[in-house]
């Protein structure tokens, strides 16, 4: 029986010929992440371990990106904990603010995610690089730290859902159109403990960006992982971004899936998760027929949109336009390097001339932490990744989750809108 | 390991980790002050009821969301014994593990199972009682290795045995 993409990393990360699913393995790992809320936790974890130090201080990356630049005294000790320790164990991946993003926007922009590589991430949303064909999965804190002391994990193999794309997205169709589609579709536990590999010709149609929105959120769907085969843009990418070498790892032709979706991109149209799971989606024009559903706020960024296709697409939709009266618009670039770029290219004058604000990256409203609370009954669009009850703020406080171009567009008439509707 | 016995906190499908632990309290990492905090979103009530014992039983997907491990912490730190589910998330089935939560999953118990009831779970071999209604269900006992983790308190523990 044939392996798929992500048991064939497994099994050469386990030093295996062959692995099937639901095989307990231990794996050697290439990365070890964690943030400002995750790490802590690790590092006290570790300190109880009979280790000396780190296993491989290259292969360690801590990125304080959840409640920074601090967001409160607690966030501030948090973050000297995770500091102190890079400094003690030399790790060569830390990033302090001024040089850091969000972490899973950061982590490939800097060349430390590549093809074939095991990663795990003390971060849900680590599955994030599977758009490069890596196997790379969330994790906790505990596990974080055998793996920063070991530079191990063990690892059930797990079956796989194959989703094979086809055709063009249409105008305003990103990948997190493709990928609500598919959580609406199959639900928040449709893809539990299993991979979700993306393949098929309408693979050529999406940008890097798209894949990583795409991957980010096989987590919402229950998902271990997310992964898309290596192409040229793939390559191209990481000519771009790293020296690293890496192993491109193909399914086998006669792999077994437990399922199978064929998903024409040219079909799908903007897409909206509705409170308070991000399986309960709605086309534009469902929406359109339900009536106004008035909105407080809109947040464009996150290691879901946070990069340059999602801030040119919000620029193309704002600029010449001003956000509706009351309405707060926040914008946050997920790195320094996309924000340093959405500079060059005049993206944050098209946003301060529209009357959003713009910050410095950070996961910040994303899960409620700050820059962008939402008070008691308030709604908000958000292009980034959970709608659960209080994710945001208030426990009555509503979240959609949409696409840049949506987002932009209902930031601009003040209620959940199309682009296409300006 | 010992058997699990107390009174039942009874939850329905999904119940992520922002409710389970809201992440305005994430910016402390010590076990009794998260427990304060413990389903503070879905039931306000939960934390000035439970006992040292309790079990939590849950639908389908406890503890989807987040990889905060703050979630199955704050639950163990609230007294919680165990938490009985048809189905974990995976994440949060990883760090229960790891940090000696114990969990087990199993339909039946889910459906038989209401809020109030009392419930004994014997982990060596799986099986739940309700000792309110009299019924017994069949858990998906642990696969050896994890039982090791679980036995020996969690995955440092585990490491530093298995290093010695």
């Amino acid at each position: 029986m044939g392996m798929t993409m992500t048991q064939k990393i497994l099994a050469a990360a386990a030093g295996l010929d062959h692995v099937e699913a639901g095989q307990l393995i231990e794996a050697n790992l290439d990365l070890v992440l964690g943030n400002d809320i995750t790490s802590p936790v690790a590092i006290k974890e570790m300190d109880k371990m009979k280790v000396d130090g780190v296993f491989d201080r290259d292969k360690i990356a801590l990125v304080p990106d959840h409640f920074v630049p601090n967001k409160d005294i607690k966030s501030a000790e948090h973050c000297r904990c995770v500091r102190e320790f890079a400094r003690r164990n030399k790790i060569t991946n830390y990033f302090e603010v001024g040089e850091m993003g969000i972490e899973h926007a950061l982590l490939p922009e800097k060349g430390l995610t590549v093809p074939g590589d095991v990663i795990i991430g003390a971060d849900s949303h680590t599955c994030t690089y599977g758009a490069v064909g890596a196997f790379s999965t969330g994790v906790g804190s505990t596990d974080m730290a055998a793996g920063m002391a070991t530079g191990k994990a063990w690892f059930k193999v797990p079956s796989a859902i194959r989703f094979n794309l086809i055709g063009k997205p249409s105008k305003w169709v990103s990948g997190k159109d493709v990928i609500l589609h598919i959580i609406g579709m199959i639900g928040v536990d449709g893809a539990l403990y299993k991979s979700m590999e993306f393949v098929g010709e309408g693979i050529k149609n999406l940008t890097m960006d798209d894949r990583f929105t795409i991957a980010n959120m096989a987590i919402e769907a229950g998902g271990k992982n997310g992964i898309f085969p290596v192409d040229e843009l793939t390559i191209a990418y990481l000519k771009e971004h790293t020296n690293r070498e890496y192993t491109v790892y193909q399914a086998d032709p006669d792999a077994v899936y437990d399922a199978e979706y064929t998903i024409d991109l040219n079909k799908l149209r903007p897409t909206v998760s509705f409170p308070h799971l991000p399986e309960n989606t709605h086309t534009i024009d469902e929406i359109q027929k339900m009536g106004d559903i008035l909105i407080d706020q809109v947040v464009i960024g996150s290691c879901t949109n946070g990069r340059l296709d999602d801030l040119r697409c919000a620029a193309d939709v704002l600029r010449g336009r001003h956000v509706a009266k009351g309405m707060r618009c926040i914008i946050i670039p997920a790195t320094q390097a996309i924000y340093l770029q959405a500079m060059e290219e005049g993206l944050l004058k098209d946003f301060i001339e529209a009357g959003a604000i713009v910050s410095t990256p950070t996961c910040g409203p994303c899960l409620g932490g700050y820059m962008g609370v939402l008070a008691e009954n308030e709604r908000c669009v958000s292009t980034t990744n959970r709608n659960f009850v209080g994710r945001m703020g208030h426990v009555t406080s509503e979240i959609y989750l949409a696409s840049p171009a949506v987002a932009a567009a209902s930031a601009i008439t003040g209620k959940i809108s199309c682009p296409c509707e300006l | 390991m010992d058997n699990a016995k107390g009174i039942v906190f009874k939850y329905g499908d999904n119940v992520d980790t922002d409710v389970i632990i809201p992440a305005r309290y994430l910016n402390s990492s010590d076990p009794a002050e998260l427990a304060a905090h413990c389903m503070e979103d879905i039931d306000a009530d939960f934390i000035k009821k439970v006992k040292k014992g309790d079990i939590i039983v849950a639908d389908k997907n406890f503890g989807c969301g987040s990889s905060r491990e703050h979630a199955p912490i704050a639950i163990k730190a609230a007294g919680v014994s165990c938490v009985i589910a048809e189905t974990f998330a995976r994440i949060f089935y990883r760090n229960a593990i790891n940090i000696g939560l114990p969990i087990i999953e199993c339909p039946e118990a889910s459906k038989g199972i209401e809020a109030g009831d009392e419930v004994e779970v014997d982990f060596n071999t799986g099986i739940i009682t309700n000792l309110t209604k009299q019924v017994q269900f069949q858990g998906q006992a642990f696969p050896e290795f994890m039982q090791k983790i679980i036995a020996a308190e969690g995955l440092v523990n585990y490491i530093n045995a298995k290093q010695q």
